[in-house]
């Protein structure tokens, strides 16, 4: 644009220019321009590998989530709203007879049965078949389940089999095992042909299969399960009540997707003239479980990562300043030859811009190489999400434009004669 | 009769102090296209003072400055920078040179605000580098290079763009007699090519080489014309 008093085109700084001026006056002290960007490569940095480790994580931690705990629903007997029990006994249990058929009827049920830990006397013991010669001083859970509620634990069999519909309905003295119980009771699984007992205070029960892993409830203790009608028979009811340890409960196993909905109705199936009375949990939403298990850590990550940041930005500014004080001679040079105060300001700008922007990448770069590692070694799959890792080497762009712009405004206001004698 | 390139009507330096120190008096001057002028006289004196007013570098507190005809004392910061850019060009007794960039590079940096061409200031910079005798140092840095090619690299700088106005201060201050001979020669060499040479010296030597010497003295200038000046 011509100057309009005298006719000459107004000094310009073409962007080209300037960007070219901004590189080459970082490049002029490779070693201030490393240390300079050190702050913003560790900022940026860590912003994007908390960011990106923690979304590795909650993958995982989803996962994992999916595949069990999300298809498990469990139901309480509260007991009834009055105890109409003879004194010295429990009442009945909430549940029907039928609940394993009726929660077959639930649209996601892979299927569900009622338990619970049979009340027993203290020093209760547990001894094998006389004829193995086996006894057990260490502590066996003694469990009742219907047939429902076997499958729903998802018992891998060893040998035998397992609890069946006709045994529960006859109140066959049978049971189940695991192997741990089985080794303590002298009991192997090889020799079931052979009909073992365990006894316990005297009654004797048949093994009629041994597992060694459980999916649900046994999952990770010596148990020894009977059927449901057999212990009804036995030991009377269960005691009632959310948080007793030995209430009737319902186990559920669903289909992925569905414990959620089966949770929503189950209790008025099972129970559709008190409802209430059975609390029914599922398990919590794994987004929500990761969120709380990671959401405290990646706010004090994020912190660091701010605080790393705000250092950076520190570094920069203190060197852009300490340049412009040093290139006082170059600015009054400049300015001589026709640089107007924002062409001055402008280049240590970009100088400043450009350095955040390339500590920004660097930084990004480590982050993601980081993450990438990290999840290797763990085995895991790494997640970057672009929509923060792609803009992230802006925030070393910000950074520098705000460490730049106070010695940009002083580069610009220095006096080209004060410039120039400083020479 | 060759037109002017600088006018100076009643044109004062006043600088805010208790009492104010008046570093240049109103003042007179007309230097001409092509000529050769040497102002010279004592530290204190004024030069340094005339040399910024001249340069556009400093504003008058009294008078008018009229570069090319052109009232600048009225002139928006804006249009000054323009004029400096284009109209004028300077020699610095300290150099002035980019110590991290090439000879090339700090001639081309003469016309970075210009709105000049790369390639053209790049193939003016060459030219003007070659006319110095610097032709063969086009990618050197300053520090590899010797106080009077430093000083021949300022001198390519400030005729890169064919300005109206040569401005050298103390030009010869940090050479030695032999380089300071050839710069001389140099200044000399332009002059007769027609470049219009403001020369600030204490040094007789220096102004000898000038047509016109102006003496100046707590602010007040006297000119001595010299008629059989060669």
């Amino acid at each position: 644009m011509p100057s309009s008093a005298t006719g000459l085109p107004s000094s310009r700084l073409a962007a080209r220019d300037a960007a070219a001026e901004a590189v080459a006056g970082i490049v002029q002290r490779p070693g201030r321009t490393v240390l300079t960007m050190l702050g913003t490569v560790l900022g940026v940095g860590a912003f994007v590998a908390v960011l990106g480790l923690t979304a590795t994580g909650a993958g995982q931690i989803s996962r994992q989530f999916s595949v069990l705990e999300d298809t498990t629903v469990t139901v309480e007997d509260n007991g009834p709203a009055n105890n109409v029990a003879p004194p010295g006994t429990n009442p009945t249990i909430g549940f029907p007879a039928d609940a394993d058929a009726i929660a077959d009827h639930v649209g996601g049920v892979v299927a569900g049965g009622v338990w619970w830990p049979v009340s027993l006397p203290e020093n209760a013991s547990f001894s094998g078949s006389l004829a193995l010669s086996g006894a057990s001083s260490q502590t066996i859970d003694l469990l009742a389940a219907s047939p429902g509620a076997i499958r729903a634990m998802g018992l891998k069999l060893v040998a035998g089999s397992t609890l069946s519909t006709f045994e529960n309905d006859t109140d066959q003295h049978v049971a189940m095992i695991d192997t741990t119980t089985a080794a303590a009771l002298g009991i192997s699984p090889a020799r079931l042909p052979s009909h073992p007992a365990v006894f316990v205070d005297g009654i004797a029960y048949t093994v009629i299969g041994v597992y060694s892993s459980a999916q649900r409830v046994v999952s990770d203790e010596s148990a020894m399960l009977i059927p449901e009608n057999t212990a009804l028979a036995d030991y009377g009811n269960p005691t009632p009540g959310i948080g007793g340890e030995e209430e009737a409960q319902m186990v559920i196993a669903t289909k992925i997707g569905a414990a959620e909905t089966v949770a929503s109705q189950i209790a008025a199936a099972e129970l559709p003239t008190d409802p209430s009375r059975l609390v029914v949990t599922h398990p919590p939403n794994p987004q929500s479980l990761q969120s709380e298990v990671t959401g405290d850590l990646t706010t004090l990550f994020l912190i660091l990562a701010l605080i790393s940041l705000l250092i950076g930005t520190v570094g920069i500014a203190n060197t852009t300043l300490v340049a412009v004080l040093e290139r006082t001679e170059e600015i009054g040079l400049r300015r001589a030859v026709g640089a107007r105060p924002r062409h001055i300001a402008a280049q240590f700008l970009a100088e400043s811009v450009t350095l955040g922007t390339l500590g920004g990448l660097v930084g990004t770069c480590l982050a993601v190489v980081v993450v990438v590692i990290f999840a290797a070694a763990k085995d895991w799959t790494a997640v970057l999400n672009p929509f923060y890792t792609l803009p992230a080497p802006l925030i070393g762009s910000a950074v520098g434009l705000l460490a730049g712009a106070y010695p940009a405004l002083r580069a610009a206001r220095t006096s080209p004669l004060a410039a120039l004698r400083h020479g | 009769m060759t037109a002017p390139v600088i006018e100076l009507r009643g044109l004062a330096r006043t600088y805010p102090a208790s009492p104010p120190v008046l570093a240049l008096r109103p003042t007179d001057l007309v230097i001409s296209e092509g000529d050769y002028v040497a102002v010279t006289g004592a530290s204190g004196s004024g030069k340094s003072t005339l040399l910024h007013l001249l340069g556009l570098l400093d504003t008058p507190t009294a008078g008018r400055y009229l570069l090319d005809g052109l009232d600048t004392s009225a002139l928006h910061d804006r249009e000054r920078s323009a004029l400096r850019g284009r109209r004028i060009g300077f020699v610095f007794q300290a150099f002035h040179l980019l110590p991290y960039r090439t000879a090339l590079e700090n001639v081309m940096l003469a016309e970075l605000y210009n709105q000049t061409p790369r390639a053209h200031r790049l193939t003016a910079a060459v030219e003007a580098l070659k006319a110095v005798g610097l032709g063969h140092r086009l990618e050197a840095l300053p520090t590899t290079l010797s106080g009077g090619e430093c000083q021949r690299v300022a001198i390519a700088r400030a005729l890169v763009n064919r300005p109206s106005l040569l401005l050298c201060d103390e030009p010869t201050g940090n050479l030695d007699s032999r380089n300071a001979a050839a710069l001389m020669e140099l200044l000399d060499e332009l002059n007769v090519e027609g470049f219009t040479i403001v020369v600030i010296t204490h040094d007789a030597g220096v102004a000898a080489h000038a047509r016109r010497t102006i003496a100046i003295s707590d602010g007040v200038l006297a000119e001595r014309v010299e008629a059989d000046h060669a």
